[in-house]
């Protein structure tokens, strides 16, 4: 297994490493999202379809892994709807993975999960740009409410809806939510259906999910989010694993780079608003989404230019946000430092 | 599913050497962070 990590040369890794450090500051700022440019940048690299979904997950899993031990501290996480969510999670995984080894003999995987990929990366990054031009909230974890209690009248009404199915066996979760365990199971299937078939963690649905859909607080959601995610992850890689399609020669740099980088991200948060950089954010998913777009056009023309364009695109995208986090947080830091104007002083 | 049977050495070393790294990575740039963090904060305010 380690001859995967001592055949790719020098050159390859530190590409991994910087490539990790870019979405490490994603995650860390925006609380989600970076792990979901991993697939389609493997696959627009040419790695066969299993070993892209593969290395993404086991990737994802080292990531929650260090994630969760920083929610376990802030006591955000609620086991008992995280271990009932690992059994939906684990039967839509195998279900996502099994059908990645079927479209792969029929020769679709890489079309059935690049078009997957354009629409969900696509449709979150025009609703994530649309908000922010809007001045709205939505498309990522607001940092200061995750870290404050939410009011039970702050429950969706979709979620209120939802609880007042009673169909049993009820489960009751942390600040009194009685909710069906039928209900958990179902997005936690859904959640672990996309994980198996792109190699994500599902965070970006199931943290969302978790929130609209059953009605937790949002700092629960996050940190319940994050566990749930290291099994997800770790099951997912293992059953990739068997099939020897995680290749530690990326995800090992890979994970590095992103730890460094998440670090950056976190401490970004407490220097700069999430609102204006939200529509960078938003316009990377959109980059995202042509790359592999351009990618797929590419294989169906025979336009050999098109796999070069797709992994710029993709990295610029990732380089253009994380840039503007870094460039923003110094440039706070600077005018943090200068004090306030007299205006601002009144 | 996964059975316990069918679990190769290799795969669970795969990931479980994944699982170390992550948890080497959380304490190592932890300490790293709280050494460096104040003194690379100035170097840019002062820059």
């Amino acid at each position: 297994m380690i001859e995967g990590l001592l055949s790719s040369g020098m050159a390859l890794p530190a590409m991994f490493v910087a490539f990790g450090v870019l979405i490490g500051v994603l995650f860390g700022f925006f609380g989600m999202g970076g792990s979901f440019l991993v697939t389609p940048a493997l696959l627009v690299m040419g790695y066969p379809s299993r070993v892209a979904v593969g290395s993404g997950l086991a990737f994802v899993f080292g990531t929650a892994v260090i994630a969760t031990l920083k929610h376990r501290d802030l006591g955000q996480v609620d086991y008992k709807l995280g271990v009932s969510m690992i059994i939906g999670t684990t039967i839509g995984l195998e279900v996502g993975k099994e059908m990645v080894v079927y479209l792969e003999h029929l020769g679709m995987a890489g079309f059935i999960i690049s078009v997957t990929y354009i629409g969900l990366l696509g449709g979150i990054g025009v609703f994530i740009t649309y908000t922010a031009l809007k001045g709205g909230g939505g498309g990522g974890i607001d940092h200061d409410e995750a870290d404050g209690e939410v009011d039970a009248d702050d429950i969706p009404d979709i979620a209120k809806k939802i609880q007042s199915y009673r169909i049993p066996p009820m489960m009751t979760l942390r600040g009194g939510i009685q909710v069906s365990l039928w209900m958990v199971l179902l997005v936690a299937f859904a959640t672990g259906l996309l994980s198996g078939l792109l190699g994500v963690g599902g965070g970006f649905i199931r943290m969302p999910a978790l929130f609209y859909v059953i009605g937790v607080p949002v700092p629960i959601a996050v940190g319940t989010d994050l566990f749930e995610i290291v099994f997800s992850g770790g099951i997912g890689s293992l059953m990739y694993a068997q099939l020897g399609a995680v290749n530690l020669g990326i995800v090992v740099p890979l994970l590095a780079g992103s730890a460094l980088g998440a670090r950056v991200g976190s401490a970004a948060t407490s220097l700069v608003d999430e609102e204006g950089i939200k529509i960078y954010f938003g316009l990377m998913l959109l980059g995202g989404a042509v790359a592999v777009a351009v990618q797929e056009a590419g294989k169906g023309l025979d336009i050999g230019i098109a796999e070069p364009i797709s992994l710029v695109l993709i990295l610029a995208s990732a380089l253009m946000v994380a840039g503007a986090v870094v460039v923003s947080s110094v440039r706070a830091l600077r005018t943090e430092d200068e004090g306030p104007t007299p205006a601002a002083a009144d | 599913m996964i059975g316990l049977s069918s679990l190769p050495v290799e795969a669970l070393q795969t990931v479980g050497l994944v699982l170390v790294e992550a948890m080497v990575l959380y304490v190592g740039y932890g300490a790293l962070t709280s050494a460096l963090e104040p003194r690379l904060s100035e170097a840019l305010r002062n820059r």
